[in-house]
């Protein structure tokens, strides 16, 4: 009776698309996601839009060099912030462990994960330009500003979602994830050259915020969004594209080691 | 403090010579997991047949919980040999993990899906599931298949993580106190889906603080106790309970009397003779499976 019942499993692609399709209901069904995670940078956008819209000189607007910040800001919602608070909630309340007792292939799990965050990301990032562009008539990037574009968010929200996947190991559950992160994201925001311009940053601060992502988001998405002569405003005197690659790379690298190392599929002490 | 006098009937649960049952579908021996200092599981052996449903009964903190998720593959033991449907869980794969099916203790978490949609993301991860729709009918959740998880009850809550755990077409099913926070009538319309499920061919490891639940269930029950199995028998030969004494109690001369005896039928007899008739508050009783588990749990606790 069971040779006749015999049939192979599903395979990991199949899996795969369920996994995006579970990930993509969770969060757009919950309220407090969407308005924490898509709704608040685009209130950032109108709202500093509408009050800081000072010039930078060279006939350039704040808005202009707040776009390149709101939407690095963005992506560290959308998967750090995002990613840390999820997967401590879902750890914590047995949906993890209750995962990992199926034949559910534990790669499908990250695929929807990676699903969720692209498919975030993308809907703010194209919000966070039509805002731009109808209500503050910011330039949007040409030519190979695009494939800066492209390169700076792709590795950006690569290592933020590793990050993010990360630090969840380190939180209780979803409501303490997000009072560690939050603040520290926040705290980030402000010293990264989002709020602000970077160059009125203290020097020791920049220092810090030289130390994270962040800070070079925003920096490899200014050289997209601001003509090259204000690059003299920025602390090297250039955009330093290369660097930006450099230490966003090295976070991704890092992000996954401590992926690997520290990822449960159950609380603490029950292994 | 526990001699091996006070447990006559230890030896029948010690198996540790015997070599692992290949054609169980759980067999343990010698079963050890150390927390820290503490020893949660200590030399624990069990076969539990195809087909059965095996009852676990223990205090909290027996080690029932840990021996399970050994079982099912959560946690890493000690000492020890464990198979179960003849893999060894430390190192089973999706293949059998597809013929497991697990109900949590904690449960299978908060979702904003709906229980007909986690039912068929569930399913979409077995090789032969069962129909989402009819395990919905199944567990009596048919009216609720459009609302999302975290809306229902805490009893429908539990029905939904019964549901998810037979979508797959489990021939092994681990059910960890699943009707804790039932109403009666939950819990008798839950034992009724056990039956059908258990005609259905599903072997079941069910852990429970309701002893009249392993009484009505289970072809078998085992005590837990220490971290040790203190025996394993049917519901009604648990204890030497159907050997034990009948306790006969009435009232005579306004005083209320027992006895306890092996011919409670000839006892009866001789009172109604004596008291000339109809034996005045008369009952007739066995030690309770309650009576004999607290006995036994308090010899060793």
């Amino acid at each position: 009776m069971t040779a006749t019942r015999e049939r192979t499993l599903p395979s990991v692609v199949e899996v795969c698309r369920t996994r995006a399709g579970v990930e993509l209901k969770e969060f757009f069904r919950q309220r407090e996601s969407v308005v924490f995670t898509l709704m608040f940078p685009v209130i950032l956008l109108l709202v500093f839009g509408a009050v800081l819209d000072y010039d930078l000189g060279h006939g350039v607007k704040f808005t202009q060099y707040f776009m390149a910040g709101v939407i690095a800001a963005g992506i560290l919602g959308a998967s750090l912030q995002n990613m840390a608070i999820s997967i401590a909630a879902e750890r914590s309340d047995g949906t993890l462990k209750s995962l990992a007792g199926t034949p559910m292939p534990r790669s499908a799990f990250f695929v929807g994960k990676i699903v969720q965050v692209l498919v975030v990301t993308l809907a703010l990032i194209a919000i966070l330009l039509v805002i731009g562009v109808l209500f503050y008539d910011v330039d949007l990037p040409s030519g190979t500003g695009w494939l800066t574009f492209a390169w700076v968010t792709t590795l950006g929200s690569a290592a933020c979602t590793l990050l993010g996947v990360a630090v969840s190991s380190l939180c209780r559950n979803g409501r303490s994830a997000s009072a560690t992160v939050t603040p520290v994201a926040l705290f980030l925001q402000f010293i990264s050259g989002v709020f602000f311009l970077f160059s009125d940053v203290p020097a020791w601060l920049q220092t810090v915020a030289a130390l994270f992502p962040l800070k070079w988001m925003a920096q490899g998405l200014r050289s997209v969004f601001l003509p090259d002569v204000l690059a003299a405003e920025e602390p090297a005197g250039s955009w330093e594209l290369g660097r930006v690659a450099l230490v966003l790379g090295l976070w991704c690298v890092v992000g996954l080691a401590l992926c690997v190392r520290t990822f449960r599929w159950q609380d603490r002490g029950t292994d | 403090m526990s001699s091996p006098t006070a447990v006559p009937t230890a030896s029948a649960a010690r198996r540790t010579d015997v070599p692992l049952d290949p054609d169980a579908a759980i067999s343990i021996r010698g079963l050890v997991r150390r927390y820290g200092d503490s020893t949660a599981v200590d030399g624990l052996d069990l076969d539990i047949r195809r087909g059965e449903i095996f009852a676990l009964l223990g205090p909290n903190g027996a080690g029932k919980t840990t021996t399970v998720e050994i079982c099912e593959g959560f946690r890493r033991r000690d000492a020890g040999e464990v198979r179960v449907l003849g893999t060894d869980p430390a190192t089973g794969g999706r293949r059998w993990k597809a013929e497991l099916g697990i109900v949590l203790q904690s449960g299978a978490g908060d979702s904003q899906l709906t229980c007909r949609e986690l039912l068929r993301a569930q399913a979409s991860y077995y090789a032969d599931p069962r129909d989402p729709d009819e395990v919905l009918e199944l567990v009596g959740l048919t009216e609720k298949a459009g609302v999302r998880g975290r809306t229902l009850s805490g009893g429908q809550r539990r029905r939904l993580d019964v549901a998810l755990g037979i979508v797959g077409r489990p021939t092994l099913l681990f059910l960890d106190e699943p009707t804790t926070g039932f109403d009666p009538e939950a819990r008798r319309q839950f034992w009724s889906l056990i039956r059908s499920l258990r005609d259905l061919g599903t072997t079941m490891l069910l852990t429970t603080h309701y002893l009249d639940e392993a009484e009505a269930l289970a072809d078998r029950v085992g005590v837990i106790a220490r971290g040790r199995l203190a025996e394993v028998a049917v519901p009604a030969e648990l204890g030497g309970r159907g050997s034990a004494p009948v306790v006969v109690s009435w009232t005579e001369d306004g005083v209320r009397r027992s006895a306890e005896t092996q011919t409670p039928t000839a006892l009866v007899g001789e009172l109604a003779g004596r008291l000339g008739g109809e034996v005045p508050d008369l009952t007739v009783a066995r030690p309770t499976l309650e009576d004999v588990y607290l006995q036994m749990i308090g010899d060793r606790a």
